[in-house]
């Protein structure tokens, strides 16, 4: 601090990270954010230098799904800060707490298409919860603060604070205010009504055939432990969208599993069948639906969400309750009968039939290797309790598939975006997040060559983290999408990559090749007992298909099936 | 799916710069059409008042209310439609009227009340004010003597003083330099039970 007790706007940035709790950044510095880096020197928060500002979003990003804090990022103007897009348009989709900071050219610039001026508040201002221009010092603790609160009130998203250069370099009185935050037009929380509370009860209570949906707002809100009491007291089947797998143990006997595109047969069938959904903090998403003519049609429905804004957008409903979801379930849990639904289930059960069975065991045991293997070996050999990063594509419905998660926060993908280049960096932040965690990242051979320059980051950091590289030599999701969809026309998939072995080996990391289902364990144990970050090559079967699928667009029953007989077998409980 | 409509939105916004961006960019991403949006300063400092007209239907109306109250700057949203409203709009038409013709375009603006504020040799102005229809009316009568330029307002709404305790910001959640807390309303914004 200066003699006149004032401080400069970097300063500040950064005492305002360190007393909003933040222990750790994710930047890349450039003109217009470098007082802020030089005043970072003398703060307490820890900075982690990416390989590209797309990585540090998904960090900040990683960093958040795994601990449930605020994730940062920090990076300068116009291409540091275009580079975040992808990694804010992420967190966005998926209601992510996260923080971006980025540097602005002098305000007396602004507007001019100065040497690095791009217009990030415009260009992120869909795609935010809210964004900042800060050209003031003085402004730059109350917007920050504001920003943090934001980010993680409500339905959770990322801000965004622009400041511009002369803002950091000016000096104000530094004078920390930790009274609660007023935005006067903002309002995040809503109370539950009893009245909704009753009636929900009582459609509960005389449901036949209901089904219960566990979203990413069961993890987000904290409400696994409520949700299994819930469960347990009204003997209620669950099903998971992908963002809520973990939210409610995989292994309970009243898990279904997962719904939607990808999801089991005969869950789909299930909620075709039953009388009553009761969605918790999920968004009926086309990907959960498929076709919205059809869907659910005999299902009374009860939504019980966060945000007014996702009642009846695409399904509608009979009962919206908005209110914090482990509030919800709190509320009503009381107010339910105890009740034995075993009829039910024993029909969805039934359902099953011959597409219950995984078919890891029926796959030709040529000695070749198939992704499920790899899925399906690393839940056993790791207990079901990785911290487990996926990136987008057929490796990522595979392990949604096999990989059983038991706990909230085990999962963390890019759900509502899809987007390739997720897994590592996002793997990166969850590792500093939760450093006690076995992180292990599935990612395709498309997606980790997106965002690979960042395993230079773990190097320069010491971090570590499992890569398992599931190389099909395809972009295998759309060459999937080409062989169902497009006559077996593969434009543009087919892909070549380099030696990922002598990739991790370039870094100063160990890599490692599995070509065969027995070598999938000594490889998991050679790579778990490594200090630092390991890559494992796995090169699995090219033309390999995820099933069941519903078409896009086509009804949520009608599923593509494994066209190859599949024999009953309990092997892969 | 009910039926769109054409519907009339309050919107009571902070005065800050770029709240009016966020707000025709919400309507834009949310692929709602804006029949017309109007903006101007309020009886507060700090506040600006939106008039928002577009169609929508039932359900599409609660989420453009619940979607208007996500942005941070927006205070107050009232769906006017169903309440006894006033909707205003104003324009100045220019149409064709030399002496053969002059006097019957102005009878046409007296019957409409519309003023004539203008006259040249060629052309005169004319300025009304009313609802939406009343407006389309005069302009449907001086089409065929020839519109040479016209500019309409687009519509303000304000609900009748009769139902003043309904209306306008409640009191307790602004402006937005007030210490107030914001308010939880018991009733989340932008959500009804489905009939
Ligand atoms: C950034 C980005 N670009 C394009 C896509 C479209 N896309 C979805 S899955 C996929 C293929 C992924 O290939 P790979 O990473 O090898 O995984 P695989 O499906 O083979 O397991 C593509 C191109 C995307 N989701 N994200
Ligand atoms: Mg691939």
């Amino acid at each position: 601090m200066s003699q006149d007790g004032k401080r400069t706007g970097a300063e500040i940035l950064w005492d305002v990270l360190h007393r909003e709790g933040v222990d750790i950044v994710f930047g890349y510095p450039g003109g217009a954010i470098m007082p802020a880096y030089d005043a970072m020197l003398a703060s307490k928060v820890k900075h982690v230098l990416v390989r590209h500002e797309q990585g540090a979003a998904h960090m900040a990003d990683g960093y958040a799904r795994a601990s449930g804090r605020v994730g940062v990022c920090v990076a300068t103007s116009g291409p540091g800060a275009t580079n975040l897009v992808t990694g804010i348009a992420t967190a966005m989709l998926d209601s992510i707490p996260m923080v971006c900071v980025t540097g602005q050219v002098a305000s007396q610039f602004i507007g001019s298409d100065a040497f690095q001026e791009t217009d990030i508040t415009g260009v992120t201002l869909p795609i935010t919860k809210h964004n900042y221009l800060v050209t003031r010092v003085e402004d730059i603790a109350p917007m920050l603060r504001q920003a943090f609160y934001v980010a993680r009130s409500g339905r959770p998203g990322p801000v965004l604070v622009d400041i511009t250069k002369d803002a950091q370099q000016a000096s104000a009185p530094f004078v920390w205010d930790d009274s609660p935050v007023r935005l006067p037009g903002y309002r995040p929380e809503h109370g539950i009504r009893p009245e909704d509370v009753k009636t929900a009860a009582e459609m509960i209570d005389a449901a036949e055939r209901p089904i219960l949906f566990c979203g990413h707002g069961i993890i987000a809100s904290g409400a696994s432990q409520l949700l299994r009491e819930f469960v347990e007291k009204t003997g209620i089947p669950v099903a998971s969208t992908l963002l809520g797998l973990g939210g409610f143990p995989a292994t309970h006997p009243l898990n279904l599993g997962m719904m939607g595109m990808h999801g089991e047969a005969w869950v789909n069938q299930a909620i075709q069948e039953a009388d009553l959904i009761i969605a918790l903090g999920m968004r009926f998403d086309d990907r959960v639906t498929g076709k919205l003519a059809t869907y659910a049609k005999h299902a009374k429905k009860i939504h019980c969400e966060l945000d007014p804004a996702e009642i009846n957008k695409n399904v509608r409903v009979d009962l919206p309750i908005v209110g914090d979801v482990a509030e919800t379930l709190g509320a009503l849990l009381p107010a339910v009968a105890r009740r034995d639904r075993r009829l039910w289930v024993q029909a969805i059960t039934g359902m099953k039939g011959d597409s219950a069975v995984r078919d890891i065991q029926t796959m030709p045991h040529s000695g070749r290797l198939f992704a499920a293997h790899v899925m399906h070996d690393l839940w056993r050999i790791t207990e079901g309790k990785a911290l487990v990063v996926t990136d987008v594509g057929q490796h990522q419905m595979w392990e949604a598939q096999y990989y059983k998660h038991d706990f909230p926060r085990k999962l963390i993908t890019s759900g509502g975006l899809g987007t390739m280049g997720f897994a590592l960096p996002a793997a990166i932040g969850a590792k500093f997040a939760c450093p006690q965690e076995e992180v292990w990242v599935i990612v395709g051979d498309g997606g980790f060559q997106m965002t690979a320059a960042e395993l230079s980051t773990c190097a320069q950091e010491g971090l570590k983290v499992n890569v398992a590289v599931i190389n099909n030599g395809y972009l295998g999701m759309v060459r999937q999408w080409q062989q169902f969809f497009y006559g077996g026309r593969y434009a543009a998939t087919p892909l070549r990559s380099p030696d990922f072995v002598k990739l991790a080996e370039a870094h100063g990391l160990l890599g490692l090749r599995v070509t065969e289902r027995e070598q999938i364990a000594d490889a998991v144990a050679k790579a778990r007992a490594y200090k630092e970050t390991v890559v494992i090559d796995f090169r699995v079967e090219q033309e390999d298909s995820v099933y069941p699928m519903v078409a896009a667009g086509a009804d949520l029953h009608d599923m593509i099936r494994r066209p190859s007989p599949i024999v009953e077998t309990a092997a892969d409980e | 799916m009910s039926k769109a409509t054409l519907r009339t939105f309050i919107a009571y916004v902070e005065d800050l710069p770029g709240v009016l961006n966020r707000v025709t960019s919400l309507f834009r991403r949310r692929n709602y059409n804006i029949v017309s949006l109007t903006v101007g300063r309020t009886e507060r400092p700090g506040v600006s008042r939106m008039t928002v007209v577009l169609e929508a239907d039932e359900d599409n109306a609660r989420r453009i209310e619940a979607n208007l109250y996500k942005l941070v700057n927006v205070l107050f949203v009232e769906d006017t439609t169903t309440t006894a409203t006033m909707v205003r709009e104003l324009a100045l038409v220019k149409v064709r009227a030399d002496p053969s013709n002059r006097g019957e375009v102005m009878r046409l603006c007296d019957v409409f009340r519309a003023r004539v504020v203008d006259v040249g040799p060629e052309a005169l102005v004319a300025e009304i004010t009313g609802a939406g229809d009343k407006i389309d009316g005069l302009v449907d009568v001086l089409r065929p003597f020839g519109i040479l330029e016209m500019v309409r307002t687009g519509a303000v709404a304000m609900v009748r003083s009769s139902e003043v305790t309904e209306s306008g910001i409640p009191r307790s959640s602004t402006p937005p330099s007030a210490t107030t807390p914001p308010t939880s309303p018991t009733t989340p914004p932008g959500v009804i039970k489905a009939a």
